[in-house]
């Protein structure tokens, strides 16, 4: 953890503060419609950013299709569709 | 001393200050709506973490409070502050002067239709945790049958934005646990699993519960939130999760899911925790005069709170607060 660089997720926290809250309680991997077919899993994603996994993230992401099921479902309410088209700008 | 005390609810709360209340000389009389006296708890087959029977510890809690005024199947319709105290106006119309309001009003249930996605009023095998606690008071609920697989869900309302509950309800997963051991015990032969995103289990022997769990019931608990229920086409249920211990989406069919509702701060008392003036918290339950050391007191004067009105609590935590609202009024008292 002493090397991290967690440039990409600082940046990202700056606009969705609420990226700091998720509990990994891992709704939204068991209801992405992706997640069942590929190795997308937002709790795992964020994960990444701040382990400083930077070209892994943004790899997972390609199997997202963004149909907002997650953002639905997640019980601390973070509005995971904005940050993840945040992540790829 | 002859003052009187209105106790606001008769469960387990309002008994237990009213018999410390009775013993401290003064005059506590409890108003309760419901036709007995106990509360939610009378509705529960066995407590945990000692497995001890619910009509024990409510049988014990009904014969020390004997000789206290009780008014059942009544309501405080109406109640205003005068010089000497308050004037409550009960829905017989009876009227009771008092030095001192203990408001021990309680919790509703979580309702689990409002948490769509599991199902519960769609599917006919997603029972509530009370609806179990029934099942295993009366042995009787045409849902259940004689099931293979059994599926438990905490935090049903609760650690919860899109409900409006961000709190954590405490007792649940240790009601959770206990329950799924007293599956095992009815059906020895089914696999029994629950859902959790944290597993807290805060009190004595709560953790030896936990441990008993896994050890002599080979219950499986399984790290991940049930995010959707829905049914085959032989009326079994199919839930989705993410096993996050092992990083995978997972579905599961099952017999029977059991959901652990959370509890809310009863509605019923709204109008007159108005007209006393008592707020509440973001989270809905009632504003306590002190994070530490105000347990008991609210804004007001004279206005006194004890149980799960303020938070959600066990039992233990519950009777300890009961005592301690005595101690608060009896001293409010003497301090007149």
């Amino acid at each position: 953890m002493d090397s991290v660089d967690l440039t990409t997720f600082n940046r990202l926290k700056e606009t969705n503060p609420d990226v700091n809250t998720c509990i990994a309680c891992g709704s939204c991997t068991a209801t992405c419609t992706a997640g069942n077919f590929t190795e997308m899993s937002f709790r795992r994603l964020l994960l990444m950013l701040q382990r400083g996994k930077e070209a892994e993230a943004k790899k997972m992401i390609q199997h997202c299709m963004l149909c907002g099921k997650c953002t639905l479902v997640c019980p601390r309410g973070i509005n995971i569709r904005k940050i993840l088209l945040d992540i790829t700008r | 001393m002859k003052e009187n005390i209105l106790i606001i609810g008769g469960g387990a709360a309002g008994i237990e200050a009213a018999t410390q209340l009775q013993k401290m000389g003064l005059t506590p009389i409890i108003v309760e709506k419901s036709e007995k006296l106990g509360g939610h708890i009378a509705q529960w087959d066995r407590l945990f973490p000692a497995f001890h029977p619910a009509k024990d510890v409510v049988g014990q809690m009904l014969d020390n409070v004997k000789g206290v005024d009780v008014r059942l199947n009544t309501e405080v319709a109406d109640i205003k502050r005068d010089t000497d105290g308050f004037k409550a106006t009960l829905s017989d119309n009876a009227t009771i002067d008092a030095k001192a309001v203990v408001l021990a009003t309680g919790f509703d249930l979580f309702k689990a239709e409002r948490k769509q996605e599991y199902g519960y009023g769609i599917y006919n095998n997603v029972i509530t945790s009370l609806e179990l606690e029934k099942f295993f008071r009366t042995g009787k609920d045409e849902r259940i049958g004689n099931p293979k697989k059994i599926g438990f869900v905490h935090c049903v309302g609760a650690r919860d934005v899109k409900v409006g509950n961000t709190y954590c309800s405490k007792v649940c997963c240790t009601t959770a646990l206990k329950q799924a051991c007293e599956m095992k015990e009815v059906f020895p032969n089914a696999e029994v699993y629950t859902f959790y995103m944290d597993l807290r289990m805060f009190g004595p022997g709560y953790e030896d519960l936990y441990l008993r769990t896994q050890k002599d019931f080979d219950v499986k608990c399984i790290r991940g939130r049930v995010c959707e229920v829905s049914e085959d086409m032989d009326g079994r249920l199919v839930i989705k999760a993410e096993d996050t211990l092992f990083g995978k989406p997972l579905k599961m069919t099952l017999d029977l899911l059991v959901l652990m509702c959370s509890m809310e701060k009863a509605k019923s008392i709204d109008k007159i925790q108005q007209q006393l003036g008592i707020a509440n918290n973001n989270d809905g339950f009632m504003q306590i005069k002190d994070t530490y050391l105000g347990m008991n007191g609210t804004a007001k004067d004279g206005v006194f709170v004890a149980g799960t009105c303020t938070a959600p609590k066990s039992l233990p935590d519950t009777i300890a607060e009961a005592r301690s609202v005595a101690v608060e009024v009896f001293n409010y008292i003497n301090n007149k």
